[in-house]
C-alpha cells in the first residue's frame, strides 16, 4: 500500500489499535499529527500542560485496561512528560507516548526544541523507538502497543521527526508482532504449581499479598476463589487495593509503611505467604531480614525481574496472575482439603483478635479530621466511586479509610509516588468512565502541582470531585519532621496557598468550603449533586498524623501507633 | 537476600545490532549500580546480531538479578553466563614499554616467551601485541612494568564457549 504520509500512517495505525481517545498538547513538530488527527474520529483532549496529557493517559488506562495514548511535541513538550511516564513505568501502566521530534537532517545539531528524548526516556520505559524510516512506521506502531499491553505492561515512547510526518511511505504492520527477543511467559509451571500446593496443605498460618499485577491481569476473581479455598487472609499493597474486597471476613487491610496493625502482623506470624503480583517495594517490607521472617514464601510475578530482587523466596512461579491463580485453583479443586478449616481455627482466631486490638481510628474534635472527611466521603458514595489520589498523607488516607471493594476504582502513584498525579489521572479515569463518579483525594500541597487541569475538565464537561484535605502543610514530610527531626518544619509550611473555592470558580469550576467538621457532610453532598467539575477546600486539623507508621527501614511490627 | 561471594562472571550477551543498543545495556549497568569491568562489542557473523561479552562482579542474587534484567531488555536476544561452563578466553593487549639499550633484548625475550609479537619499533619505544587469557596478560604487564610502560590499549575479555569433544 503506497501513498500514505506518514501522519495517515499513524493515524491508521492507531485507530487499528483501537485508539478512541488521545490526551496531548500540539507544537511545532506535531502539526501535520494534529492537521490529520482533526479529520478522524479519535478525540482529542487539549490538556494545559504535558505531564497532565500523561497523567490523564495513565488515569484513562488504569480505569479502563485500554493503552492509554497521549501525544506531545518536541523538545519541552517531550521533556515535560518524563515524570509521567516514570509514574507509569513505576506501576507497570500500559501508554504509548508519541513524541515529535526535529527533522532528521537537524537531528543532533541542537536544532530548536530538539532533545534526545529517546535517551532521556530509555531508563523509564519499557521500551522507546525513533523512527528514521517512513516505511517502518507501522511495525513500529504496533509492536509499540504489543509491548505496552503485553507481559509487564508499561510505557512505550515513539519518537517521530517532523520530515517523516509529511512524507509519503507505505502501510504494512504485519500480521501479528513477533519479537524473538521478547516472550514474556503468562502459562506457569505446574511443577511449581505443585509445590504450591504442598506448601498450602502443610502450612498452619497462610496468607495472601496481593499487589498490582492482580488488577492488571485482572485475577480478582481468581484471588477471592484462592483466598476463600485455603482459608487465608489477604493484605494488599497499596497498587493492589480494591483487587479484594474490603467487606470480606478475610480481608486484613493494606500492608506496609502505613497498614494495618492486623496485616502486619499477620505477616510477621504467618508461615506461608502467597505473593502474587507484588514485589516487595521497601514500603511495603520495611525491614527486609525481618519481613516474613517464619513463613515459606511463594511469589507468583509475570516479571522474573521481580523475583528475589528484595526478598529470598522458596517457590517462585513466573506467570501471568490470573491464569497462573486459575490453574492453581483448578489443581486445588482435585484436593483434599478438609482438614484444612480446623488447621486454620487458631491462626483465624489470631487474625480476627488483631483486628480489634489496634484498629485505624482518629477522635473527631472541634476542628475537621482528615480521616473523618475520607471516611464520609466513602459513607456517601457508598464506596462506588473511582478514586484518585495525590501523594503523601492524603494517599494514606484515603487507602486507609475509603474500603474499596472493586478492583481498578483505586488511582494513584504507588512506585514513584508523584505529586500532582491525581488531578489529571482523574480526568483520565473519567473520560473512559463518563457516567461513574470520579474523586480525587487532594492536599493541599499536591493539588497546586498540576491544578491547571482544573481547564481541561471545564472545557470537556468532565465533572471530576476534587476534595483538597487543606493542612497548609506538605503533610506527610512535616509528620517525619514531627517524628524524626525534632519538630524542625523547614520548607513544608504552605501557608500561602490561593483561595481554592475562588480558584475553581476563576477556572469556571465550583468551589465550596468546609471549615467546621459540621460542615463537611453538606459540602461533600452538594459537590456531589452538582454537575460539573467541583473544588471542594476542607480545612483539616493542621498536625494530624498517619497512623500507623513504621518508621523507614523498621520491621513492619515496629508500628507507631496513634 | 542472602549474601554470597562476589565472584567475577563473564557474560555473553546477543543483542539486535541496532543503534542504542550499547546504551541500554550500558545504562542498565550504571542505573541500577551494577558493576562493567570490560566490554567487548563487535558484529557477528549474522549483520543483524551483535556480541557483547561484558566482565562483571557481583554475588550470586546481583548476577542472577544482572541476568534477568538483561533478558527483559526488549533488543537482547540471548545471555549466556561462562562461569562454570568450559570455555575459551582471550583478551589482546597493545603495550608501549620503554626499550632502553640495556633492556631490548630482556623485552624481546619476553615477548618471544610470552608468543606475543612486536608491532611496531620506535628509537624508545616498542609496541607490542599480547594476546592470552587474564592470568597471562596480568604475567606479562608485570614483567614490563619496571621498565616504563608508556601507553597501554587493552580489549577486555572475549570468550566463546569451547565444542564438546
Amino acid at each position: 500500500m503506497k501513498g500514505l504520509t506518514g501522519a495517515e500512517i499513524l493515524l491508521k495505525g492507531l485507530e487499528e489499535e483501537g485508539v478512541d481517545t488521545i490526551f496531548g498538547y500540539p507544537g511545532a513538530a506535531v502539526i501535520d499529527i494534529y492537521d490529520r488527527l482533526a479529520k478522524t474520529d479519535i478525540r482529542h483532549f487539549l490538556v494545559r500542560h504535558e505531564q497532565g496529557a500523561v497523567h490523564a493517559a495513565d488515569g484513562y488506562a488504569r480505569a479502563s485496561g485500554k493503552v492509554g495514548v497521549c501525544l506531545v511535541t518536541s523538545g519541552p513538550g517531550a521533556t515535560n512528560t518524563v515524570t509521567g511516564i516514570a509514574t507509569a513505568y513505576s506501576d507497570s501502566i500500559p501508554l504509548v507516548v508519541l513524541t515529535g521530534q526535529v527533522p532528521r537532517a537537524l537531528i543532533g545539531n541542537d536544532a530548536f526544541q530538539e532533545v534526545d528524548i529517546v535517551g532521556i526516556t530509555r531508563p523509564c520505559t519499557k521500551h522507546n523507538y525513533l523512527v528514521t524510516d517512513v516505511n517502518d512506521l507501522s511495525r513500529v506502531i504496533k509492536e509499540a502497543f504489543y509491548l505496552a499491553r503485553s507481559g509487564r505492561p508499561g510505557p512505550v515512547l515513539i519518537d517521530l521527526p517532523k520530515d517523516l510526518m509529511s512524507m509519503q511511505g507505505s502501510y504494512h504492520p504485519g500480521k501479528d508482532v513477533t519479537l524473538k527477543s521478547y516472550q514474556p511467559t503468562y502459562k506457569p509451571h505446574l511443577k511449581q504449581l505443585s509445590k504450591v500446593i504442598g506448601l498450602i496443605k502443610e502450612a498452619k498460618r497462610p496468607m495472601i499479598l496481593a499487589g498490582g499485577g492482580v488488577a492488571l491481569s485482572k485475577a480478582s476473581d481468581e484471588l477471592r476463589k484462592l483466598a476463600r479455598k485455603i482459608i487465608a487472609p489477604v493484605t494488599t499493597t497499596l497498587m493492589g487495593l480494591g483487587t479484594f474486597p474490603a467487606s470480606d471476613p478475610l480481608w486484613l487491610g493494606m500492608i506496609g509503611m502505613h497498614g494495618t496493625y492486623r496485616a502486619n502482623m499477620s505477616t510477621s506470624a504467618c508461615d506461608l505467604l502467597i505473593a502474587v503480583g507484588a514485589r516487595f517495594d521497601d514500603r511495603v517490607t520495611g525491614k527486609t531480614e525481618a519481613f516474613a521472617s517464619q513463613a515459606r514464601i511463594v511469589h507468583i510475578d509475570i516479571d522474573p525481574t521481580s523475583i528475589r530482587k528484595n526478598i529470598p523466596v522458596m517457590i517462585p512461579v513466573v506467570g501471568d496472575c490470573r491464569l497462573t491463580l486459575h490453574i492453581l485453583n483448578d489443581l486445588l479443586e482435585k484436593e483434599k482439603l478438609n482438614g484444612v478449616k480446623k488447621v486454620r481455627e487458631p491462626w483465624i482466631r489470631q487474625v480476627e483478635e488483631w483486628k480489634s486490638t489496634n484498629p485505624l481510628a482518629y477522635v473527631q474534635g472541634e476542628v475537621t479530621k482528615p480521616q473523618f472527611v475520607v471516611e464520609t466521603l466513602f459513607k456517601l458514595t457508598r464506596g462506588e466511586a473511582i478514586v484518585a489520589t495525590e501523594v503523601g498523607q492524603n494517599q494514606m488516607w484515603a487507602a486507609q479509610y475509603y474500603h474499596l471493594d472493586t478492583p481498578n476504582s483505586f488511582i494513584t502513584s504507588g512506585g514513584l509516588g508523584c505529586m500532582g498525579f491525581g488531578l489529571p489521572a482523574a480526568i483520565g479515569a473519567q473520560v473512559a468512565n463518563p457516567g461513574k463518579l470520579v474523586v480525587d483525594i487532594a492536599g493541599d500541597g499536591s493539588i497546586q502541582m498540576n491544578i491547571q487541569e482544573l481547564a481541561t475538565a471545564v472545557q470537556y464537561h468532565l465533572p471530576v470531585k476534587v476534595v483538597i484535605l487543606n493542612n497548609q502543610y506538605l503533610g506527610m514530610v512535616r509528620q517525619w519532621q514531627e517524628l524524626f527531626y525534632e519538630k524542625c518544619y523547614a520548607g513544608t509550611c504552605m501557608e500561602h496557598a490561593p483561595d481554592f473555592v475562588k480558584l475553581a470558580q476563576a477556572y469556571g469550576a465550583a468551589g465550596l468550603r468546609a471549615a467546621k467538621p459540621d460542615e463537611v457532610e453538606q459540602v461533600i453532598k452538594q459537590g456531589l449533586a452538582l454537575e460539573g467539575p467541583v473544588l471542594m477546600d476542607f480545612q483539616v486539623e493542621r498536625e494530624e498524623g498517619v497512623y500507623p507508621m513504621v518508621p523507614a527501614g523498621a520491621p513492619i511490627t515496629e508500628m507507631l501507633l496513634v | 537476600m542472602e549474601r554470597t561471594e562476589s565472584e567475577r562472571h563473564i557474560l555473553s550477551i546477543q543483542v539486535e545490532n541496532q543503534p542504542g543498543v550499547l546504551s541500554r545495556v550500558a545504562g542498565l549497568f550504571s542505573g541500577r549500580g551494577f558493576n562493567i569491568e570490560s566490554l567487548c562489542v563487535a558484529e557477528t557473523m549474522d549483520p543483524l546480531v551483535s556480541r557483547i561479552t561484558l566482565v562483571t562482579n557481583g554475588d550470586m542474587g546481583v548476577v542472577e538479578q544482572i541476568k534477568k534484567q538483561l533478558n527483559k531488555l526488549v533488543n537482547v536476544l540471548k545471555v549466556v553466563d561462562f562461569t562454570g561452563a568450559n570455555f575459551v578466553q582471550r583478551e589482546m593487549a597493545l603495550v608501549k614499554v620503554r626499550a632502553r639499550p640495556e633492556n631490548r633484548a630482556e623485552i624481546l625475550r619476553l615477548v618471544d616467551i610470552f608468543r606475543c609479537r612486536v608491532v611496531d619499533v620506535g628509537t624508545e619505544y616498542y609496541s607490542v601485541e599480547l594476546t592470552g587469557d587474564e592470568g597471562k596478560m596480568r604475567a606479562f604487564l608485570d614483567l614490563l612494568k619496571p621498565m616504563g610502560i608508556k601507553e597501554i590499549a587493552r580489549t577486555g575479555a572475549l570468550a566463546l564457549a569451547r565444542e564438546k569433544k
